[in-house]
């Protein structure tokens, strides 16, 4: 169902600095729905602050956005995955030393409500709710094809089945919009091309994907839509074959444009 | 003993005989403990009270990973507030299953009082706070005797009532089916089956919603906010479940001791806690529940050994019972951290044994 181009995420003109350095100097972009947006860029381009601010690990310094008509600057990041948008971290942030089973169980939190009440005295409808957690997190394990290691403790877990896990835990959330934070980094090639279809069977399942990738490759291949950054401003957003020969990206990431 | 438990967990008649044994020992050892000497099983019933210290500071170090130093401060208000609500002190003599509630309820909202100001502290910054906190609970103690006599300052609190229910007394020695119960020995049963409730609740939370907060907040602070985890909320939760925790215990040691005072509230005490916690193995209860028995038993057990074994190879005493004691102790730990440092019984083990069943 991919019909009218209504945008799911609207920002504009954010700005986050550091100091002296501006890490944004006012972005502005649009995620439809059901799209794969990728965001790439040099690095220290401000891929990764963008993200921190969109899941409100950052405040920005200016700037508004707005995810599916709600705005959403200055919530913490426990209220921004309750409205739907879900991340993965550049370097993977499991629970280590929880089971791959547990980490996922724990992304169904903010979609669940028992307190410690319910979990002392086990009513009926903690245990519906608790047996409903783990139905969840089984079947996204199996979503993302790591289901035979439920009871490996994460931290033992292969680095692309970590990458995996987190993908399940952060569908755990039900979100609107998966950011994904380099995804493929240290992954090899067999690898790449089985994330690229679980990331193609997620956006067919209706979840939209903002994707930072430095795999140009995949990120061609892979998204409807491609956003440039560089020194924290955008400098070019379009189809990917328009993009990769844009002059400006050209002399960003190769310092020149090419004879 | 892991491999037992998972073979027992495959035949649940083995497990069911299991329970039916370890039941029927625990029934007849304050008996067996009284025969050797009426000191043993108070020793036995203090020790029971550190399960509960250590199994509720275990939620916040354990679970949580906020390390407390000043956790024996949540025990003294527990303490205090029996010990004001049933003496003679103020007169008052509430029965003791209004009073418990009110003692954990204070040390609940302490709980908050210390985990709201240390929200942003990790580490150890926040082990320095809490280690404040503790000193400063107890030096109140110490002082608020003036201007209002509030709690009798370093005297303390005495002929603090024990538990009674209608004519039942906890205190008094009573003799049935010709068996003598002295008051120890129904402290023990009562201790017990508060035991066996502590250690369900515990169970429970860490299989639980709130439980996986808690370690997911240990495990990775900006991940489990990611996942919705409110964690001002959740580090709260958890510092008032352990301080409530404390707050019974308290209580009970209170109306136990029938005296207390500001001296058994002192540092070493929250130390204490938080190594049978550690060498235990943090995070798992079973754990917990060994390092406390351990750290309660042994410095006892050498109490009474280390002279007449001095005697006995030495033909006199060369060190003092008291000194020797504690160098073993420290000893023991330095040993314990070297070799195991996930303590005697690590968390997750378990998990791993029984991965395959669920």
């Amino acid at each position: 169902m991919r019909t009218a181009p209504a945008a799911l995420l609207d920002a504009r003109h954010i700005e986050k600095h550091f100091g002296g350095v501006a890490a944004l100097a006012g972005v502005s972009l649009t995620i439809r729905r059901n799209e794969i947006y990728g965001l790439i860029g040099p690095n220290g381009a401000g891929k990764t602050t963008l993200f921190n601010v969109l899941t409100g690990l950052y405040e920005p310094d200016g700037g508004r956005f707005e995810f599916d008509g709600i705005n959403l600057v200055g919530l913490k990041p426990h209220n921004v995955v309750g409205h739907g948008i879900a991340r993965t971290f550049q370097n993977t942030r499991l629970f280590g030393n929880m089971t791959a089973l547990e980490n996922v169980m724990v992304g169904r939190h903010v979609r669940t409500h028992a307190g410690a009440l319910g979990a002392i005295l086990r009513g009926r409808r903690t245990m519906a709710e608790e047996s409903g957690i783990r139905r969840r997190a089984r079947e996204l394990l199996d979503y993302v094809g790591i289901a035979r290691h439920s009871h490996a403790l994460s931290k033992n877990l292969s680095y692309g089945d970590q990458r995996r896990l987190e993908i399940a835990r952060a569908l755990a959330t039900e979100p609107k919009l998966l950011a994904l934070d380099e995804p493929a980094a240290g992954m090899n090639a067999t690898e790449t091309a089985e994330l690229r279809g679980l990331l193609i069977k997620i956006r067919d399942d209706e979840v939209t994907i903002l994707l930072i990738e430095h795999d140009v490759k995949l990120v061609m291949g892979l998204c409807d839509r491609v956003a440039v950054l560089d020194y924290g401003k955008k400098i070019a957003e379009g189809e990917p074959v328009a993009v990769k020969n844009d002059p400006e990206v050209i002399r960003a990431y190769l310092g020149g444009a090419l004879p | 003993m892991i491999e037992a438990l998972a073979q027992m967990r495959r035949h649940p008649a083995a497990l069911w005989v299991a329970v039916v044994l370890v039941a029927a020992a625990l029934l007849v050892l304050p008996f067996v403990l009284a025969s050797v000497g009426t000191a043993w099983v108070r020793i036995t019933n203090l020790a029971i009270l550190f399960i509960f210290l250590s199994l509720g500071l275990n939620i916040v170090v354990g679970f949580a990973g906020l390390l407390d130093l000043g956790y024996i401060a949540f025990y003294a208000v527990g303490a205090y507030t029996y010990a004001l609500l049933a003496s003679p002190h103020f007169g008052l003599h509430l029965p003791f299953w209004i009073i418990l509630p009110i003692g954990a309820a204070l040390a609940c909202l302490f709980g908050v009082l210390l985990g709201a100001p240390t929200l942003k502290l990790r580490g150890d910054y926040l082990a320095i706070v809490t280690l404040g906190f503790g000193e400063i609970v107890r030096i109140f103690l110490n002082n608020l005797s003036q201007p209002v006599n509030l709690t009798n300052g370093p005297q303390g609190v005495t002929l603090i009532d024990p538990f009674t229910i209608g004519h039942f007394s906890f205190a008094r020695s009573e003799t049935f089916l010709g068996l003598t119960f002295s008051g120890p020995i129904k402290y023990y049963y009562l201790l017990m089956l508060v035991l066996l409730a502590v250690i369900v609740i515990n169970v429970r939370l860490e299989d639980s919603r709130i439980g996986r907060a808690w370690i997911a907040i240990r495990e990775d602070e900006v991940a489990a906010q990611a996942m919705g985890i409110n964690t001002r909320n959740i580090k709260l939760l958890a510092f008032a479940m352990g301080a409530s925790f404390g707050g019974i215990a308290g209580g009970m040691f209170s109306a136990m001791q029938g005296f207390i005072s500001p001296e058994s509230f002192v540092l070493v005490e929250s130390i204490m806690v938080v190594s049978m916690v550690v060498l235990g193995g943090m995070g798992n209860i079973g754990g917990v529940v060994i390092g406390a028995l351990l750290l309660s038993f042994v410095p006892e057990v050498l109490r009474y050994t280390v002279e007449p074994v001095q005697r006995a190879v030495f033909g006199r005493m060369l060190i003092e019972p008291e000194v020797i004691r504690m160098l073993l102790f420290g000893l023991a730990l330095v040993l314990m951290m070297l070799y195991r440092p996930a303590g005697i019984w690590p968390s997750k083990t378990r998990k791993r044994e029984f991965a395959e069943q669920d």
